[in-house]
């Protein structure tokens, strides 16, 4: 169902997308700035296989993270248009 | 076949490919020459946009850094920063930029904040992080040539220049987007084949990002045994060395993040994409084809730095003898990037991390790539491959650079500030000779290098985070933010910025001029000069900030311009 293209459509739009990038942009910090580094002696204690958590954060946990955030907000990004009405006509 | 052969024939064929692909992908107008005609399918924008970013420097050098220069955890600020960057672009520039919908980072600067001095600012400092960064891959090239193929520095370059003169002057960004995504696959083939096998070898695990984390044949997990063997050795631990101070990390990690997330080549990738929907999963993509790259490379590190320990001291006390050396070993000496002295003249090689007794004099980070076959013993087509992938690497992140530099000359200093009344078919013209004037400059820097080449990478990051990022991440999210609090804050984080590399590293990198000497205890609050970016980002933030308050409102168009690319949509 599509609704009208107001200023008000828009606002709740951007007002969601901030909401978005603010709890996604969060994870980010926590798995790389957090874990990886700033909390990194306290994760080494704990050992999985053959990583310590602070260091396999660091050189691949982050990483793999960063990939599932991004697609996240595509998602996220996509139904929240469609919902609103507010899809680009593809030329 | 000699291995010299097989190089020749897999690297010829390789670069037979690009030029087949570039004679399909002609440019006939300034939109493909510029954007690829935005039709590039998410997918295949996200592979060109891998192969874009991913440098010589990635493909051959990173592994070593890690492994070597930065003793393990240490490294891990590559890892992260060089990725990480990807989730800031996905979310806070990417996709506004492509609703934006023209053809450079200038224009939309000079268009948001309503000058031509804020958009000759911007071509500024995209020339600079880009040209600083194009050496690099010049100098790549012609290095890959003369040690794989034997030929001269000279001719190799030479070679290199003509390949990418003739895709990126042909088909601008069509063709340069079509010939990166053969060069990713040739240079993700490339990198994982060697580091299956090694890992294979060391821990029966043909995944390596698993083999880091697994037992090698006498049980123990591989980076215990990788820590108890260079604390033996008087290093640090692998996984828990830092560099430099938790603060200095954290520093390096935001600036590389921040600055790959400013840099002008790869943003443009983003609008060479349909829809702005199109353009974050595009971002999604690049980031999975880099993290092939990404996180394989942790463990060549390990694995490698492994390898090479147990060859010059199979058991512990039981070191190399010199006659005993491998092949490989003696093969890599004669290119200098490793070397041997022995200093107590026992006949054998003793590794030691006190520089008076370490033997193993040269230790080039380079060598983990570029040695990794030959020490696991992989047949000659692997090693040639690893020439090509290099080459594929250095080559198609100078043709993105190049023509980040080309369309910002062609398109924004002379269409849209020095003569707005040249005709498309004239324009396009000028873009190809910017093209190929770039290539020659290039070129030419690559034969001469200047003598700052080698701390310029950093410097390109460091530009990027303190100057372009914060004026387009403010444009984008403020609409009070003014031309003169951006023009301000670009000129004040490039020059916090530049100051800081130039105090410790020299002006102009010249050795003997820097004034405060490239020592830790000089150093901000423990930062290195290579981790200043986001010092610079931050005070680029501050200066706009504080300026826009003191100046007028941008115009109501300006606004409604925000308003516009903030949504998908074409507002009615």
């Amino acid at each position: 169902m599509e609704q009208p293209d107001t200023s008000a459509v828009r606002e709740i739009y951007w007002r969601e997308n901030r909401r978005w990038m603010l709890i996604l942009g969060v994870i980010w910090f926590t798995v790389s700035l957090g874990c990886g580094v700033l909390w990194v002696e306290p994760l080494n204690q704990i050992q999985i296989g053959g990583f310590k958590l602070g260091f396999w954060f660091a050189q691949q946990g982050a990483i793999y993270t960063f990939i599932v955030l991004i697609f996240v907000y595509a998602g996220v990004m996509a139904r929240l248009e469609k919902r609103l009405g507010l899809e680009e006509t593809e030329v | 076949m000699t291995l010299t052969e097989t190089t020749y024939w897999i690297v010829g064929a390789s670069f037979l490919l690009y030029i087949l692909i570039a004679i399909r992908s002609r440019a006939d107008t300034t939109q493909e020459f510029y954007v690829a005609g935005k039709g590039i399918h998410p997918v295949a924008n996200g592979m060109a946009t891998a192969a874009d970013w991913m440098s010589a420097a990635s493909f051959i050098s990173m592994a070593g850094l890690i492994g070597l220069s930065y003793n393990g955890y240490g490294g891990s600020v590559f890892l992260m920063g060089w990725t990480g960057g990807y989730v800031i672009l996905a979310m806070l520039i990417a996709p506004y930029l492509r609703k934006y919908g023209k053809f450079t980072v200038p224009e939309f600067i000079g268009d948001r904040y309503y000058s031509d001095a804020a958009r000759v600012v911007a071509v500024i400092c995209l020339i600079i992080c880009s040209v600083t960064y194009v050496i690099g891959q010049m100098k790549g090239i012609g290095v890959a040539f003369s040690r794989f193929l034997e030929t001269d520095y000279e001719t190799g370059l030479f070679s290199g220049m003509v390949i990418v003169f003739f895709y990126a002057v042909l088909g601008g960004m069509k063709g340069i987007t079509y010939t990166q995504i053969a060069q990713f696959c040739v240079l993700i083939f490339a990198y994982t084949v060697p580091a299956i096998f090694i890992s294979l070898q060391l821990t029966g695990q043909p995944i390596p990002q698993l083999g880091l984390g697994s037992t090698l044949a006498d049980g123990s997990y591989l980076l215990e045994k990788l820590d108890r063997t260079l604390l033996d050795l008087g290093f640090q631990e692998y996984t828990t060395s830092v560099r430099g101070s938790t603060l200095n990390m954290a520093a390096f990690t935001a600036s590389l993040m921040i600055g790959t997330a400013g840099l002008p080549h790869v943003i443009i990738r983003f609008f060479t994409v349909p829809t702005v929907r199109a353009a974050r999963t595009s971002a999604g993509w690049a980031l999975v084809f880099i993290a092939i790259l990404y996180t394989t490379a942790p463990a060549v590190a390990a694995m490698a730095r492994l390898n090479i320990i147990q060859t010059l001291e199979p058991q512990p006390g039981q070191h190399l003898a010199i006659e005993e050396r491998p092949t490989w070993f003696k093969n890599w000496e004669q290119t200098g990037l490793l070397g041997i002295e022995d200093k107590n003249a026992d006949g054998r090689i003793q590794y030691s991390a006190d520089p008076e007794q370490n033997e193993l004099v040269t230790l080039d980070n380079d060598i983990l790539v570029l040695a990794n076959p030959e020490i696991a013993n992989l047949p000659n087509w692997v090693i040639a491959l690893v020439a090509a992938g290099g080459l594929a690497a250095a080559l198609s992140t100078a043709a993105g650079l190049l023509l980040a530099i080309s369309s910002a000359v062609s398109h924004d200093l002379l269409k849209r500030t020095l003569m707005p009344d040249i005709s498309e078919r004239q324009e396009l013209m000028a873009s190809r000779l910017a093209m190929a004037a770039a290539v020659l400059g290039a070129g030419y820097l690559g034969l001469n290098p200047p003598g700052f080449a080698a701390g310029t990478v950093a410097l390109a990051f460091g530009l990027a985070a303190a100057s372009l990022f914060p004026a387009l991440f403010l444009g984008i999210f403020s609409k009070r933010v003014s031309r003169e609090g951006a023009i301000a804050g670009m000129l004040a984080g490039i020059g916090v910025t530049l100051a800081y590399v130039f105090q410790h590293k020299g002006l102009m990198f010249m050795p003997g001029t820097s004034f405060l000497g490239d020592l830790p205890p000089n150093w901000f609050f423990g930062i290195e000069p290579n981790a200043f970016g986001v010092v610079g980002a931050a005070v680029n933030f501050a200066v706009t900030l504080t300026v826009t308050r003191l100046t007028p409102s941008p115009p109501e168009s300006v606004q409604q311009l925000v308003d516009d690319i903030r949504v998908p949509a074409v507002s009615r």
